[in-house]
């Protein structure tokens, strides 16, 4: 297959997160909502409504004192490569409204072309995917504090995360101004990434051997979530404990934590 | 039995009565043929001349800014006034700071300039120029790959702007909001320049012919994150 070839010498963008050292202090869900013009709601109670591109959920591994131990882990779009760039969502998408770009390994959504089917949040076994139920309200002078980089959306469609695409465009406009050829590993970061007080999070292209991700996802303490689906995710992420490891999939008692693959 | 006889006998003579009066003789038929067309004259003018009329509103610049005289003055080109910045991000029209640097005062003899410097330079008022090129909010468009990374020049897109003496009318279309030079002038979609219009399927014309490598799974055109944000 040609587009699987192209993949091999192009930029696979993704994300290892070190749940070890994650505290759940909720900085990259703060960040991501700053950075991403993300909408939301006097009451934000009532979750099936509210928008959290990233969130890190509680993970507990349910034994009783001294035993207990619970972990945190953040959860964005986890960017499913699938079979040749055919992830669960953007399968479904009857409208083209989400695509995947084997230049970079980012599945897109352009939301003034979804129409709010809600196919792709069905699809989604990551629960990644937000629906508008209503318009943008923002607090009375925070329309300054927007992204300009960032469209906002409007009730009725679908949103998730990009990977902070603004940033990378941005990133290779400076490229561009200094004529290099390509952006460093540096230079294209997630809001997420650069908030973390932990420095949990780790990001950059899963394809280039100098970039940091490309050691960490090797490390045998490595998974991902829902290994066994196919869906084939750029979120690696690392746990010491094995009951960590577990609970990224639905195991049964007798299978082990399933092999990246 | 007779009395159904003679139902159908009414009934059959009424249908026939009907008929002969139904049937046009040659002067109501040619009344209803010149009906028919100055009702399609009429919705074709309405439709073709009268409707775009009303669909676009026709605002003049505040000031009619003279293209042609300020690139004989300038030394860099379109790039003296409408720069890139250092980052890459592009600077649009220019400001009245940069304006301010010759036209502190009044220079010449046009009116427009004595304007300029009347209404907005002593007042400090920043010029509201209508942008013809101004782009839907969800579209990211990089001056800087197209300028400097694939060496285009600004005629491409914008057409000769810079040699002109008198700013045009800026056409916005009442429903959508957007300016005319980006929707194109030609309603049946005709194009006879590079630079008659800019909407979506102008970029990704010149996009298929200049990229080897396509990323879309879905169009197998280029990925849709390049140019929407």
């Amino acid at each position: 297959m040609k587009a699987e070839e192209n993949h091999g010498n192009t930029k696979k963008f993704g994300m290892v997160i070190d749940l070890d050292v994650c505290t759940g202090c909720g900085s990259c869900m703060v960040a991501c909502m700053a950075e991403n013009n993300v909408p939301f709601r006097k009451d934000e109670s009532d979750k099936l409504k509210s928008i959290t591109w990233m969130r890190v959920y509680k993970l507990s591994n349910g034994k009783p004192y001294p035993e207990t131990d619970i972990c945190y882990l953040p959860r964005p779009c986890q960017h499913c490569e699938g079979h040749e760039g055919h992830s669960p969502c953007v399968s479904v998408c009857p409208a083209t409204a989400t695509d995947y770009d084997m230049q970079t390994g980012i599945v897109s959504q352009i939301y003034t072309r979804c129409f709010g089917c809600r196919y792709c949040m069905a699809a989604c076994p990551y629960h990644a995917r937000y629906f508008n139920w209503y318009d943008p309200v923002w607090p009375k002078g925070m329309e300054k504090y927007l992204n300009p980089d960032v469209s906002v959306r409007m009730r009725g469609v679908v949103e998730k995360c990009s990977f902070c695409i603004q940033r990378y465009q941005a990133a290779k406009n400076r490229a561009f101004m200094e004529g290099k050829a390509d952006i460093e590993e540096g230079d294209y970061q997630t809001a997420c990434t650069q908030a973390c007080p932990a420095g949990a999070i780790t990001f950059g292209d899963l394809n280039n051997p100098a970039h940091a991700v490309y050691k960490l996802k090797k490390q045998p303490n490595a998974f991902r979530l829902l290994e066994r689906l196919g869906t084939n995710p750029k979120i690696y992420y690392l746990s010491s404990r094995e009951w960590v490891r577990r609970a990224g999939d639905n195991y049964l008692k007798n299978e082990g934590p399933a092999k990246i693959g | 039995m007779s009395n159904s006889d003679d139902r159908t006998q009414t009934v059959s003579g009424k249908a026939a009565e009907a008929s002969s009066t139904d049937k046009p003789d040659g002067s109501s038929r040619g009344i209803i043929v010149l009906c028919f067309c100055i009702g399609l004259v009429v919705s074709l003018v309405f439709g073709w001349v009268v409707f775009p009329k009303l669909l676009y509103s026709r605002k003049q610049q505040p000031i009619d800014f003279n293209h042609n005289l300020h690139a004989g003055l300038v030394s860099n080109g379109c790039e003296s006034c409408h720069f890139l910045r250092d980052d890459g991000t592009y600077s649009g029209t220019p400001k009245l700071a940069q304006c301010i640097d010759c036209h502190q005062d009044v220079q010449g003899n046009s009116p427009e300039e004595a304007k300029f410097v009347e209404q907005y330079v002593k007042k400090g008022i920043e010029v509201p120029w209508l942008v013809y090129a101004r782009q839907p909010d969800c579209v990211f468009f990089s001056h800087a790959a197209h300028v400097k990374a694939a060496k285009m020049d600004c005629v491409t897109c914008h057409g000769d702007i810079g040699d002109s003496e008198h700013l045009k009318v800026y056409e916005q279309n009442r429903i959508s909001g957007y300016s005319r030079d980006v929707e194109g002038a030609s309603l049946i979609g005709f194009k006879k320049h590079t630079w008659d219009r800019m909407k979506m399927d102008d970029c990704s014309e010149c996009h298929q012919k200049q990229k080897a490598v396509m990323g879309s799974v879905q169009t197998q055109k280029e990925g849709c994150f390049v140019c929407h944000k």
